[in-house]
């Protein structure tokens, strides 16, 4: 498949968000191309027909009793782990 | 004074019920090994003096009254960073999570608890468990106790290091693509990677949640076993764990060998493992799935590691940079600072092969690839009972050796397709590399549900040949 450009590697990183730095994006490029290389051997595999797997123990839309369980956790024990909070909130940056 | 080194679990219950030794002393032996030996090891990232102490005097005062204690109580064990044990730090060796302290325990932890094992210390890894050397971690790199200046594997090195380094008797891994068996196999200690579902996912961080598996590394197959059957169970909060109905294996078994050019290779031929006959040995490409199941394998876990780290966004737990302005900062800042390198290279690769545009050609297409290699695994075994091959093509590598990312994805050429069939596998200390002396493995691999009968098999290897007996020895 085709080489991806520093552009491409901008864009995936926005889609991932995760901000890489000017001095990186070079090397990066480098590297993933080199992987992309590596699996785009998959190319010369003949898939036709071939249903996909996504998972492999077969079993589907698992279901339990509509009972209260009782969690181990608080939701003050999940609020603690957060960076910031308030008044029983976790609190962010603007949005916009 | 007695010897407690390098105890299986039997052994020190038995000393333990005996009044050999107290549980408080075997606890403290191991503590003391890892104050020794770390310092060269750098396996352990934090230490529970205090609360393994206070359980070993609970096991004490319960021996002294009389009562029965059973297999694991009183046993000294490690985990990967990748479990929760409430109140523990749980990093996944990542800077993202360094002051997360887990909120509950993971339901092997849990099981283990219940038991009665004693859990001294979290041990290091690759960061979020992707690499497979443990220099991935944002921490220190772990050494092999065989030879300090080579990798111990990874991605559970330290837990593998561990082991190997009598720093508690076994210890607790996360296997995607080969993460127990291979440094396993680099430290001359046995692991295992049983059956997709197995035992719970629960609480344990997630990498590639179609491929996760947790098993035990411990020095022996019988170890092994008594930590599964303690670990593994349907857990309604895991709704892909499986109760499997584990057979017991019948008496006269038939294996194939697939030969890798290694040391392994001439210890095999036509051997008769008491119960196992190698019916059959061809070389590694007829079983045609090596090289495949690389490239789907690369495809298919960046795409599952970059939906399931989205949650290390600086929102609910783990770091958050300073210097955002608006929340889209908040993500991309965090992610930016506090991933390692190999962390975002997954994520930025796994972002590319969903999006639009390049999903049929790459995740779809090595999901197709996946039910191949799935059905030629399942088509040989249903001709023979175990696939038996080299847990690793060469032995541990010196540190710093594999800085090409492509060059270490290589090293899982012999262990990813037994995640991609979700079939499960042991890795046994199994010869010597003959340049290096350093040890090397080999893997017992059946089809799902097989976990009793690879054990089986193992244990009876084990009790045949000394391999899993030699230790390395740590120059201080």
């Amino acid at each position: 498949m085709s080489k991806i450009s520093i552009s491409d590697i901008e864009k995936v990183a926005n889609l991932a968000r995760i901000e890489i730095s000017q001095d990186r994006l070079d090397s990066i490029c480098l590297e993933f191309n080199s992987i992309l290389e590596f699996v785009d051997t998959i190319e010369n595999a003949d898939t036709g027909g071939i249903m996909p797997t996504s998972q492999v123990t077969g079993i589907n839309g698992v279901s339990r009793e509509d009972k209260v369980i009782k969690s181990q956790v608080t939701p003050e024990d999940l609020l603690a782990l957060a960076p910031e909070t308030q008044d029983g909130y976790i609190k962010v940056r603007k949005v916009l | 004074m007695v010897d407690l080194n390098y105890l299986s679990i039997d052994a020190a219950h038995d000393m333990l019920v005996s009044g050999k030794v107290t549980a408080e002393d075997l606890v403290k032996y191991h503590l003391d090994k890892i104050k020794k030996l770390n310092p060269k090891v750098r396996s352990v990232i934090t230490i529970d003096e205090k609360s393994a102490i206070d359980k070993a005097k609970a096991v004490d005062t319960k021996i002294s009254e009389g009562k029965q204690i059973g297999l694991l109580e009183g046993i000294p064990y490690t985990a990967k960073e990748m479990f929760m044990a409430k109140g523990t730090k749980t990093t996944a060796a990542s800077k993202i999570l360094e002051d997360f302290i887990a909120p509950y325990s993971a339901t092997a932890i849990r099981k283990l608890d219940e038991a009665g094992a004693i859990l001294i210390a979290k041990v290091n890894q690759d960061e979020f468990a992707h690499g497979g050397s443990t220099e991935n971690s944002a921490y220190h790199p772990t050494h092999n106790p065989w030879d300090l200046e080579r990798v111990p594997g990874g991605s559970s090195g330290g837990s593998a290091a561990a082991v190997a380094a009598d720093m508690g008797i076994f210890s607790l891994g996360t296997d995607t693509g080969g993460s127990i068996r291979q440094p396993a196999a680099f430290c001359g200690v046995t692991g295992f990677k049983p059956s997709y579902g197995a035992v719970s996912r629960y609480g344990v961080i997630s990498m590639a949640s179609s491929f996760d598996c947790i098993g035990p590394i411990s020095r022996s197959a019988k170890d092994t076993e008594i930590v599964f059957d303690a670990i593994s169970g349907l857990d309604p909060r895991d709704s892909t764990s499986v109760d499997y109905k584990f057979d017991k294996p019948k008496e006269q078994l038939k294996a194939i060998y697939y030969e890798v050019g290694n040391e392994v290779d001439s210890l095999i031929n036509n051997q008769n493992f008491k119960h196992l006959e190698v019916a059959a040995t061809k070389p590694i490409k007829e079983l045609g799935v090596t090289e495949e199941s690389l490239a789907a394998y690369y495809i298919l876990v960046p795409s599952e590691i970059s939906s399931n780290l989205e949650r290390y966004d600086g929102v609910r737990y783990g770091a958050r940079t300073q210097n955002s302005s608006n929340l889209n900062e908040t993500y991309t800042k965090t992610r930016g600072e506090f991933f390692g390198p190999e962390v975002k290279r997954r994520n930025l690769l796994g972002a590319y092969t969903l999006s639009a545009g390049y999903y049929d050609a790459y995740y779809k297409k090595a999901m197709q690839l996946r039910t191949i290699i799935k059905n030629r695994v399942n088509e040989v075994l249903d001709k023979y009972d175990v696939i038996l091959v080299p847990t690793t093509i060469e032995p541990a590598f010196k540190i710093g050796s594999k800085a090409d990312p492509v060059e270490m994805y290589k090293t899982d050429v012999l262990t990813v397709f037994a995640n991609l069939a979700g079939v499960p596998s042991i890795s046994i200390p199994f010869g010597f590399d003959e340049s290096s002396g350093l040890p090397l493995g080999l893997q017992i691999i059946g089809k799902q549900g097989d976990d009793k009968k690879i054990l089986e098999i193992a244990k009876t290897i084990q009790d045949a040949t000394d391999y899993h007996k030699k230790v390395g020895e740590i120059k201080l």
